[in-house]
């Protein structure tokens, strides 16, 4: 039913306009004078000693990446749930050994220490 | 009658249409408009209400009154609020970047509500039904880490900085567990049930197939006389449990609400935004919180079945107004007698109103609060009404069980540290949910 995909675009539309509509609404009615010190970022009323864009531990990197991997076998197993029956005990023991090596690197990794926040 | 009005009248009085996109385009446009101007509408009321109801609940558990002098008890709070962040002046701090600090909000917020394109809430009542609804839903969700970082980032600051990777974090953790829950409840539209209605409108031959459409999940749910929270007892309840802790996290809420955490983060990604920017962050965590609601209720609660489907009673004629089941027709008048029964509150606020004349404005108010309720109640009644909207109503009050459970977890739980955090999601929920995926596939194969 592709055809059934076209709401979306009007759905988008409407989505699009309301916040769009609502900061210039909003633009229109409230006050605006900005000084340099309302304008600086906020720092707990201290001046910011240095710029964000530093750097920060490399363990959010590492997220993403185990994010990615276990993400994308996520997708594969979609498919697979909606034709389970049709494949029968074939399609069990496929994805049984493609969940087990999948494990596989679940384990190395927590032996890794990957997971651990310290 | 012109064709179209025909086909959208057509639409609107029968029961036993699916949505989506059918030869006549002016009518099937009007039909999705019709739909999308209700779910924006209702998302936003229901936003402003669980804005009041929060305050209101939280305090109550602080033994605390909450808001109480914008209206009677607090009811016209949201508003003012409202009201108050319009003419509030927005800052834009100069070392922002100012296009990606602009479009951060827009970006979350229409996030947040493409979601409920899919939304069943009731056989009929949906934008759209799509034949991959549920990834669809997934993966419009996912965008939303995107908005969140995005405004960390273009703030320059070292707060949202912060805020914005903590949430990213967490919130692609968490959605491996789900999306392992979410396809062990697709594994189960496959299996068999008490009945082969399923089997008759989505069946090919002999074998069985699954459906990553919403409203296809709700029908499995139908056909096989349960909901899934209660097949294959526990491992469906185990799924649901994965489902609940992780659409929390995903959301931010309390007690996984470390990207805001106002002791060490000020506000966390959204800290640098103010006056009508902030609200669209506020607004799209709220409808958020109510999409992801929906989405559990869909999945593991029957969506817009009511409590004991199955059981019909026996047979009952009132004529010119029901002839079918007595628990049918005694589920049939809950939505009614819910109205009823919040008019009846109201009213008695309004007899225990002070008798002073500073509140006599408030005392009229409250009086025509109540008898709005007491009329949609009166409307409710309605055959053809009664008929149409009480899968709405069934549906949006599972969602209100979850909204009430948000607000509980925030009153009651301690915050999580990061790395407790971490640990719950990566080397317990991850397991768990393969695990649940695994049984439930080995008890499929049988049924």
């Amino acid at each position: 039913m592709p055809q059934n995909y076209i709401p979306i675009f009007l759905f988008m539309l409407v989505a699009l306009a309301i916040p769009v509509v609502t900061l210039v609404i909003a633009k229109a009615v409230r006050p605006d004078n900005p000084h340099a010190t309302k304008l600086m970022p906020y720092e707990c009323g201290i001046d910011p000693v240095d710029t964000a864009r530093a750097r920060y531990t490399v363990r959010f990197y590492i997220v993403a990446i185990l994010f990615v991997v276990f993400d994308v076998e996520t997708i594969f197993l979609f498919p697979w749930a909606v034709q389970f029956k049709m494949l029968g005990w074939f399609g069990f023991v496929e994805m049984m050994v493609f969940l087990a090596i999948l494990v596989v690197g679940y384990v190395w990794i927590w032996k890794k220490g990957a997971l651990e926040w310290v | 009658m012109p064709q179209w009005l025909q086909s959208v009248v057509d639409y609107v009085t029968k029961s036993n249409n699916t949505p989506g996109w059918y030869a006549d385009p002016v009518a099937s446009a009007i039909w999705a408009l019709i739909y999308i101007i209700l779910i924006f509408t209702g998302v936003s009321i229901a936003v402003i209400a669980m804005n009041w109801l929060e305050r209101k609940i939280l305090a109550h558990m602080q033994v605390r009154l909450g808001p109480m002098r914008v209206g009677p008890h607090g009811l016209l709070q949201p508003i003012a609020d409202a009201l108050k962040l319009l003419i509030k002046e927005d800052i834009m701090p100069d070392q922002a970047d100012k296009v990606v600090f602009w479009l951060a909000p827009v970006t979350i917020v229409i996030t947040a509500f493409t979601v409920y394109i899919v939304i069943p809430f009731g056989p009929t009542h949906a934008v759209t039904d799509m034949n991959i609804g549920l990834l669809f839903m997934l993966g419009v969700s996912s965008i939303g880490v995107l908005g969140i970082i995005m405004a960390g980032w273009a703030s320059n600051s070292h707060y949202p900085l912060m805020g914005s990777l903590r949430s990213s974090a967490q919130m692609v953790s968490y959605e491996i567990a789900m999306g392992m829950a979410v396809v062990s409840a697709v594994l189960m539209t496959s299996f068999k049930g008490g009945g082969n209605f399923f089997r008759q409108i989505y069946g090919t031959g002999g074998a069985s197939v699954g459906t990553l459409s919403m409203i296809g999940i709700v029908r499995a749910q139908e056909a096989q006389q349960t909901w899934f929270l209660f097949k294959f007892f526990p491992l469906g309840l185990i799924a649901f449990f994965i489902f609940a802790v992780a659409m929390v996290a995903e959301t931010n809420r309390a007690p996984f609400d470390l990207p805001e955490a106002e002791s060490e983060l000020v506000a966390g990604f959204h800290t640098e935004y103010s006056g009508f920017r902030w609200s669209l962050f506020f607004l799209a965590e709220y409808a958020a919180m109510i999409a992801v609601s929906s989405i559990a209720v869909t999945l593991w609660l029957g969506g817009w079945m009511r409590p004991f489907a199955s059981l019909h009673g026996p047979n009952v004629e009132i004529p010119n107004y029901w002839s079918g089941g007595a628990i049918d027709l005694a589920f049939a008048l809950v939505p009614a007698l819910t109205f009823f029964v919040l008019a009846l509150f109201a009213f008695i606020g309004t007899v225990r109103m002070p008798k002073h004349r500073a509140f006599r404005v408030q005392t009229i108010g409250l009086a025509g609060f109540a008898l709005a309720l007491g009329f949609i109640g009166l409307v409710l009644l309605e055959p053809h009404v009664r008929d149409r909207v009480q899968d709405i109503f069934w549906f949006s009050l599972k969602v209100a069980v979850f909204m009430y459970m948000y607000i509980w977890y925030r009153g009651t739980f301690p915050r999580y540290r990061f790395d407790q955090l971490m640990h719950l999601g990566w080397k317990f929920m991850i397991p768990t949910g393969i695990a649940v995926l695994i049984l439930t596939a080995a008890l499929g194969l049988g049924s």
